[in-house]
């Protein structure tokens, strides 16, 4: 019998080899440029294209794709993107940005949708010195020791006090469960901001009745729903990818949890209505813009863009973010009247009350921009918006 | 520390996963025990029946029963034709190239899919008759939960007629046997074969039309964990060994659940439990918990 055990242990690690060898493919550009001369100005796009993460990384793109298209050229050059795929994995996500830093040889990098996947990119484009503008990578972590790496939304302490808050004040909660994705640094880090947050607004070290974890692309959450169930939770916090959440409370609804379900900004993509359908009606995440309430001027030619090019669809907020990120980019390269990676990344340094389409961005000693947060509901099948929490500044 | 109630939910949502997890597993057994090759893209074969299907609903307006009736029969032609492109060409060459050929044959399919129907994930329809939940005591089960167990049982029990009692039956056991001694006996070897693969795949489609029902999010790369859980299934059930392939899909399904239950904190290594039972099994017990011995061909 020894025999057949080496047989199917030889299977089971080429079938291991085979799944990992999926996620080292390398990532194809879907625009290869010229060899980078000086008559275009190269800016790198890196985000999910396919995967878990998919749906935001095109949403983010979205927004790039637009802000292109308004503002096509900088200092008489023609900006041209350079969009590679990180495929929703940590891996990956650093073999496409060493590829848009090595062979692509860009000036300036916007990306990604998910922090795991940003800080894979943090070491590569730190030693490379080319600036990186993340759109919607919350974690503090992405920017933290890496002077190259901004980012044009708020971080996670603050998310996670917005959340606590909301639980508290809204919904009078005192005890909450968390769910929580353990392979993604966004997720676990808005958890704990959430837990410490919560524990001091009750002032009790015992306010959150139950943790669960689950790993991404995970289908199957009813273990993890009823053991929480039976710990009897006012509120579920449950920030994680958009599908892994759109199923969770669709289980967490058929296991009878009837419990109020709120998360973070990550929900905000078509797909998670679409999954979750009636389930997800009713639940409320934190985000960070709503074109209910235009804030710039850049607000207003965003939305005006935005709309022309989709009729009835309204952006979301990571599509406002990317167009951002692509903006405090040129307006760095022409404050530094130079597309030289280390001028660029100086000029973004001090990007001062800049309007973008989803508010002033003021870059902190971090690289962090200091953001009001919105509060959205699923209602009717559609994103609407809340409420808005001042930033803290 | 957990009351009865909460026990039974669990045990619930154990039977439900793993006849799930039975389901695709028979497959891959059945592959196993007609040409002792893993069908790598077994798993991709099932992701395919979700597409299959979602089409089918979405885009030609078919009502549901019709669409899956197609997505099983398309799998099921899926299946052959892999085996007639991947597998005949290489069935007299080692084996190690036959396996290569179903890995190369699972990123085919894969790839495909992500080019085809693009990579961001699409909610499976839902089938309103199926999805609600029924309340006992303060248990609370999807109609869907009972279905799936009783779809595999049926289909289980159909199989086991198909090939104890019936003359295709009596060729795919010859053939399993020993395919050259059976073509010499006038046993059309390539037919049986594909009708095997036809079998296997439609089987990995009834799996994949309830894994969409019950987790209705598809996606190019779905296939990859549940085929690996069944590739575990079938090995605890004694790859080869039909009845066991659903034996090994309850315990793993089951002990997943448990796992979770009783230890809530290690919730996040779920997967790598099954793995490592899957290592255990190999190590102790290579034949699988029904322990029939596999003749060994040289």
């Amino acid at each position: 019998m020894r025999k057949v055990a080496s047989v199917l242990v030889s299977a089971l690690l080429i079938g291991a080899l085979a799944v990992t060898g999926c996620g080292t493919q390398t990532a194809a550009p879907s625009s290869s440029g010229s060899s980078g001369g000086g008559d275009v100005i190269k800016i790198g796009v890196f985000e999910p294209m396919t995967g878990a993460n998919a749906a935001g990384g095109a949403l983010e793109i979205e927004g790039i794709k637009l802000a292109n298209k308004l503002y096509p050229e900088v200092l008489g050059k023609k900006v041209e993107l350079v969009t590679v795929d990180n495929k929703s994995d940590k891996v990956e996500a650093a073999s496409a940005a060493s590829r848009l830093v090595e062979k692509e040889k860009v000036n300036a990098i916007i990306g990604s949708w998910g922090s795991s996947l940003s800080m894979a990119a943090g070491d590569i484009v730190k030693n490379a010195k080319v600036p990186t503008v993340a759109a919607s990578a919350t974690n503090p972590l992405v920017t933290k020791n890496n002077d190259f790496y901004f980012r044009v939304c708020f971080i996670d302490p603050f998310q996670g006090k917005v959340m606590a808050n909301y639980a508290f004040n809204k919904l009078n909660a005192k005890k909450v469960a968390i769910v929580q994705e353990v392979s993604n640094d966004y997720s676990i880090g808005l958890a704990k901001f959430f837990t410490d947050s919560f524990k001091q607004l009750t002032g009790d070290q015992n306010a959150i009745v139950g943790v669960a974890n689950y790993n991404t692309g995970d289908q199957d959450f009813s273990a993890q729903l009823t053991n929480l169930k039976a710990n009897n939770p006012d509120v579920i916090f449950a920030p994680g990818n958009f599908t892994e959440s759109a199923l969770l409370i669709k289980q967490a609804r058929q296991l009878g949890i009837k419990v109020p379900i709120i998360g973070g900004d990550t929900w905000e993509t078509p797909e998670f209505i679409d999954i979750g359908k009636d389930a997800v009606e009713g639940s409320v995440f934190s985000t960070f813009f709503t074109s209910e309430k235009p804030i710039t001027p850049e607000s207003e030619k965003f939305l005006a863009e935005y709309r022309k090019a989709n009729p009835g669809k309204e952006p979301a907020a990571v599509t406002a973010l990317g167009y951002d990120a692509y903006i405090v980019i040129l307006d760095a390269i022409k404050k530094a009247n130079s597309a030289e990676p280390v001028k660029i990344k100086e000029q973004l340094a001090k990007t001062k009350d800049f309007p973008g389409a989803a508010g002033m961005i003021t870059f902190d000693e971090n690289g962090d921009a200091v953001k009001d947060a919105v509060i959205k509901q699923v209602k009717n099948g559609k994103f609407t918006y809340m409420d808005i929490v001042k930033s803290a500044k | 520390m957990m009351n009865l109630s909460t026990f039974m939910q669990h045990l619930a949502n154990g039977i439900s996963l793993g006849s799930l997890y039975a389901l695709v597993a028979i497959g891959y057994t059945m592959v196993y025990g007609t040409l002792r090759l893993i069908n790598f893209a077994h798993g991709d074969v099932f992701m395919m029946t979700t597409y299959f299907a979602f089409y089918g609903i979405s885009m030609f307006m078919l009502p549901w029963y019709v669409s899956f009736i197609l997505a099983i029969i398309l799998t099921a032609a899926l299946g052959m034709l892999l085996e007639k492109g991947a597998y005949r060409p290489l069935r007299d060459a080692p084996k190690i190239s036959i396996m290569i050929s179903a890995i190369g044959a699972s990123f085919l399919l894969e790839n495909l899919a992500t080019v085809i129907f693009g990579g961001r994930p699409k909610a499976f329809p839902s089938v309103k008759l199926l999805m609600d939940s029924i309340n006992i005591g303060s248990v609370s089960i999807q109609r869907l939960t009972f279905v799936i167990p009783i779809v595999t049982i049926v289909f289980l029990i159909g199989l086991l007629y198909l090939i104890n009692h019936t003359k295709t039956g009596m060729a795919m056991r010859a053939v399993a046997k020993d395919y050259e001694t059976a073509g010499i006996m006038g046993v059309n070897v390539n037919m049986t074969i594909s009708q095997t693969f036809a079998l296997g795949s439609a089987l990995a489609a009834v799996g994949g039309i309830m894994w969409g029902l019950k987790f209705p999010q598809i996606a190019p790369l779905m296939g990859v964990m549940p085929g690996l859980k069944a590739f575990i299934a079938a090995v605890i059930g004694g790859i080869g060994n039909i009845k066991g392939a659903v034996i090994g899909g309850f315990i793993l399904g089951i002990g997943e659940i448990m796992i979770v239950a009783f230890f809530p904190s290690l919730s996040g290594y779920r997967d790598a439990f099954a793995f490592i039972f899957l290592i255990v099994i190999l190590l102790f017990k290579p034949t699988g918990i029904t322990g029939e011995k596999i003749a060994e061909k040289v």
